[in-house]
């Protein structure tokens, strides 16, 4: 069955609350959640300030601040600080969003509160083990499919064809959308989950991929694609306002149509 | 099935595969929109009868339901609706029923209730409409 309580060994307990920097006149608070695989304690939620003054003004900013001059003990993944690289994603003041896209100043609570992505192992602290995800993305074989011998320079589109594709490659696998996802939370075994699926109509409709018949047969599964229930968590959490739960209606209205 | 992955010899592409697509599912998806417009059809046309019915004298409600059209405008909508709720109750116990041999019994239990609820409805029906 669904398990709505945590195993006593997740519940959450107070934290350490780390001292104001000195002499600092804006502050903002900062609750993060801790858990160290290592150390054999609960997870806890620990108080941090961040001198505004001192520092850039989205949530990734403050979190790179404190891991610099406060606490170089905590974990958090980033990269490019400018959203395309996917890698800073986390629960931000109660959405997954990616934390170098999101202000501080657009936090509503007082504090800025960070939790890993729902519902994913977590390896430490706001890092979780995405090791499924990518596999799930792996499963729908995102490349060109082709059984026509390859041509001697690049596979021709046609304007409109390559447009079909706007809102879908800009995915860059951040994992707000499935991880934001109930349906996926209770089946995440066996549903594909928005992002994989979003890139599974990314192949369907390339005017250039000869394998579509393959791919709808394969997604074609009460598990893999119907546990869908178009719940709108997906579209609302995309950091890059996409919008995977439309692209899964397509896909089903694909799965209909070939039908009758 | 809820085994975190790294924690299991399998690899994280073998669990994803897991036993293959049912190549299914579609058929369903498109009984429960058919019988969702069915149902709002076919209530647009029970509802007035009900409330034309609501608060006569018995021997007035017999005729109407033993009216044909009327008679065959209920069966219908006890079809559609028990067909809806089997195939949407299917969908809730296997999001939240995650037990193999619970899930396979809740979903026998499922059908035989939808069964059991359709046929005794129908058989009131009939009944009356028949001139009981």
């Amino acid at each position: 069955m669904v398990q709505l309580t945590l195993p006593k060994n997740s519940q959450l307990v107070e934290g350490k609350v780390w001292p104001k920097p000195a002499g600092a006149n804006r502050l903002t608070e900062y609750k993060i959640y801790r858990w160290n695989p290592d150390d054999g304690k609960n997870p806890s939620v620990d108080t941090y300030y961040v001198d505004r003054d001192d520092c850039g003004p989205m949530v990734l900013d403050g979190l790179i601040w404190i891991k610099n001059k406060v606490d170089p003990t905590l974990t958090f993944r980033r990269s490019c600080r400018e959203g395309i690289c996917g890698s800073c994603s986390m629960n931000i003041d109660g959405t997954n969003t990616l934390a170098c896209l999101k202000s501080m100043d657009d936090v509503d609570a007082s504090a800025v509160k960070i939790y890993p992505l729902p519902h994913m192992p977590v390896v430490k602290d706001l890092v979780p083990d995405l090791t499924q995800f990518y596999a799930q993305h792996a499963s729908v074989e995102p490349w060109l499919h082709t059984e026509t011998p390859a041509p001697e320079k690049e596979w021709r589109q046609g304007r409109g064809d390559r447009e079909k594709l706007d809102g879908l490659y800009e995915c860059i696998l951040c994992a707000c959308c499935s991880t934001s996802c109930p349906s996926y939370w209770w089946n995440g075994d066996r549903y594909l989950g928005p992002a994989a699926l979003l890139q599974a109509y990314r192949w369907l409709i390339d005017s250039r991929d000869e394998a579509t018949g393959e791919r709808l047969d394969d997604l074609e599964d009460p598990f893999r694609l119907y546990r869908c229930h178009t719940i709108m968590n997906c579209a609302k959490a995309c950091p890059k306002g996409l919008n995977p739960a439309k692209a899964i209606a397509e896909i089903k209205k694909m799965m209909v149509a070939r039908q009758f | 099935m809820s085994v975190s992955p790294g924690s299991s010899m399998r690899t994280p592409r073998r669990r994803v595969a897991g036993l293959g697509s049912a190549r299914s599912g579609t058929g369903h998806f498109w009984l429960q929109r058919l019988t969702a417009i069915g149902n709002l059809l076919l209530i647009l046309i029970a509802l007035p009868i009900v409330i034309a019915a609501a608060g006569q004298e018995q021997a007035q409600v017999v005729a109407i339901i033993g009216h044909p059209l009327v008679a065959i405008v209920l069966l219908l909508l006890l079809f559609s609706i028990c067909f809806h709720m089997r195939i949407g109750m299917q969908v809730v116990i296997e999001d939240y029923v995650h037990t193999e041999g619970l899930k396979v019994l809740a979903l026998i239990a499922n059908t035989f209730f939808t069964i059991a609820v359709g046929s005794a409805g129908a058989f009131a029906v009939l009944k009356i409409s028949f001139g009981g």
